[in-house]
């Protein structure tokens, strides 16, 4: 396996499902950083088989309800000392604001400016969604 | 408490308030003069983006039967909406002039997004082919007082199962009583959507089927609600012409149908209920318009908290 330096103070984002990292890697805008950050692609993992991983060298403010919107399976790792200081697993958060967009073309979001995207969980074990204002389905399943 | 709230979606009362405001709604049926002054004063703005003239008749008729005015536009051409006005600025101007709003518009959850900005009771009037709550309001007091009860009953939809909004708001509100079964009647290009499916029926394991025959079902129902195939919701024209004859109420098809049978639809019609049966009892659609009045009457008198 590629080998990466491991990190004295920072946040490792683990067990990111494959092909999601790029995706998480500019959600946090990591491209414009001026501070050591890994993104490992497809990297080997005992329990999915596959995955991606961020390494981000320095403390970071992380929206977690977005990570676990993402993938729930994410787990975000405090490293302090070149150790792991807490270990955060994450969940599907209540309500999602700002990150996807109705896709329903008579949605009220559809027209009117600056009106903020909003969904609410309606199934925690399947993962679905439902857009605030119009009850429209969202699903990463689709 | 339902004084200072919104009506969006039937989900937004309880049970405990909807029984409230039929309560008053009977007590209105029974003795409408002991109510021509209690919104004296009071002033309702109707905020109709899209022409709906047999829903704002309703409301205004509702409105001056309590003693109260009205103000409104019935199309957006006629206010400032034209000039690009966006919904939060309309809403928070009618509401400083207004007691009460009732909003229709063609755009889905806007009046979700417009009651953010009001300080007084918004009712939504109806949202798209989403969700129109006073509709819903008024099948529901329909049925309390036909059957005199809201449980135990078998409820047939047919027709447009897919865009008739009137029939998701009132799965939605009567899915909330004691054993209730649906029989979900519509072509297959026109059935009940997912959302509905997943929210409501899945979730609270509730009786449905579908079927695509009314007449393979029409013995089993207490209630029948008609709905029509309406031409604006097709994407063309083949398709409707295609659909639109094939769910038609008319004698031949009631002969098995039970003798209490209560017949509703939310109107206007155009061919999916025959004339012949209008005069037959368990036709109550015409009883049904007339009660959604009432019923208006009922739910703004407890809104703005004069009774």
């Amino acid at each position: 396996m590629l080998n990466i330096n491991s990190i004295t103070k920072g946040i490792v984002i683990d067990h990111i499902k494959p092909g999601y990292g790029i995706m998480i890697f500019e959600y946090l805008k990591l491209d414009k950083a001026d501070f050591t950050v890994a993104l490992i692609m497809n990297a080997t993992s005992k329990k999915y088989g596959r995955k991606d991983i961020i390494k981000i060298e320095n403390e970071l403010d992380i929206d977690l309800a977005m990570l676990g919107f993402i993938d729930p399976n994410i787990t975000v790792n405090i490293i302090e000392n070149e150790k792991i200081s807490e270990k955060i697993n994450l969940s599907l958060p209540d309500r999602v604001e700002s990150i996807i967009e109705c896709k329903n073309p008579r949605c009220i979001t559809s027209v009117e400016r600056g009106i903020t995207h909003k969904f609410v969980l309606i199934d925690e074990d399947k993962g679905i969604y439902k857009c605030e204002y119009c009850d429209q389905i969202y699903s990463w399943e689709g | 408490m339902l004084k200072g709230k919104h009506l969006i979606d039937p989900q937004d009362f309880s049970v405990e308030e909807l029984d409230e405001i039929f309560d008053l709604a009977e007590e209105i049926i029974k003795k409408p003069e002991d109510f021509t002054n209690v919104c004296n004063g009071k002033l309702l703005g109707t905020l109709f983006f899209e022409p709906s003239t047999r829903t704002r008749l309703s409301f205004e008729s509702a409105m001056l039967r309590l003693g109260g005015e009205v103000v409104g536009f019935s199309e957006p051409n006629s206010s400032s909406v034209s000039k690009g006005e966006n919904l939060p600025d309309t809403i928070r101007t009618v509401a400083a002039y207004t007691d009460i709003i009732a909003m229709r518009h063609p755009k889905e959850g806007a009046p979700r997004y417009g009651s953010q900005y009001s300080d007084v009771p918004l009712i939504n009037a109806g949202d798209g082919g989403h969700q129109h709550p006073t509709q819903t309001l008024t099948d529901l007091l329909t049925i309390r007082v036909a059957k005199g009860k809201m449980t135990d009953l078998t409820i047939g939809l047919c027709g447009d199962l897919k865009f008739g909004r009137t029939v998701h708001s009132l799965i939605k509100a009567i899915s909330r009583y004691e054993n209730i079964k649906f029989i979900l009647i519509s072509p297959n290009e026109l059935k009940t959507p997912r959302y509905i499916k997943a929210e409501i029926l899945d979730r609270k394991s509730l009786d449905y089927v579908e079927v695509e025959k009314l007449e393979d079902v029409m013995e089993q129902l207490d209630i029948l609600y008609m709905t029509r195939v309406q031409k604006e919701r097709f994407f063309n024209e083949a398709d409707y012409i295609r659909l639109k004859d094939s769910y038609i109420l008319d004698k031949a098809k009631l002969k098995t149908a039970k003798e209490d049978l209560t017949i509703l639809h939310p109107l206007p019609r155009v061919n999916e209920i025959s004339m012949e049966i209008d005069n037959d009892p368990r036709a109550w659609y015409f009883k049904q318009t007339r009660y959604g009045m009432f019923v208006r009457m009922a739910l703004i008198a407890k809104l703005l908290g004069v009774r």
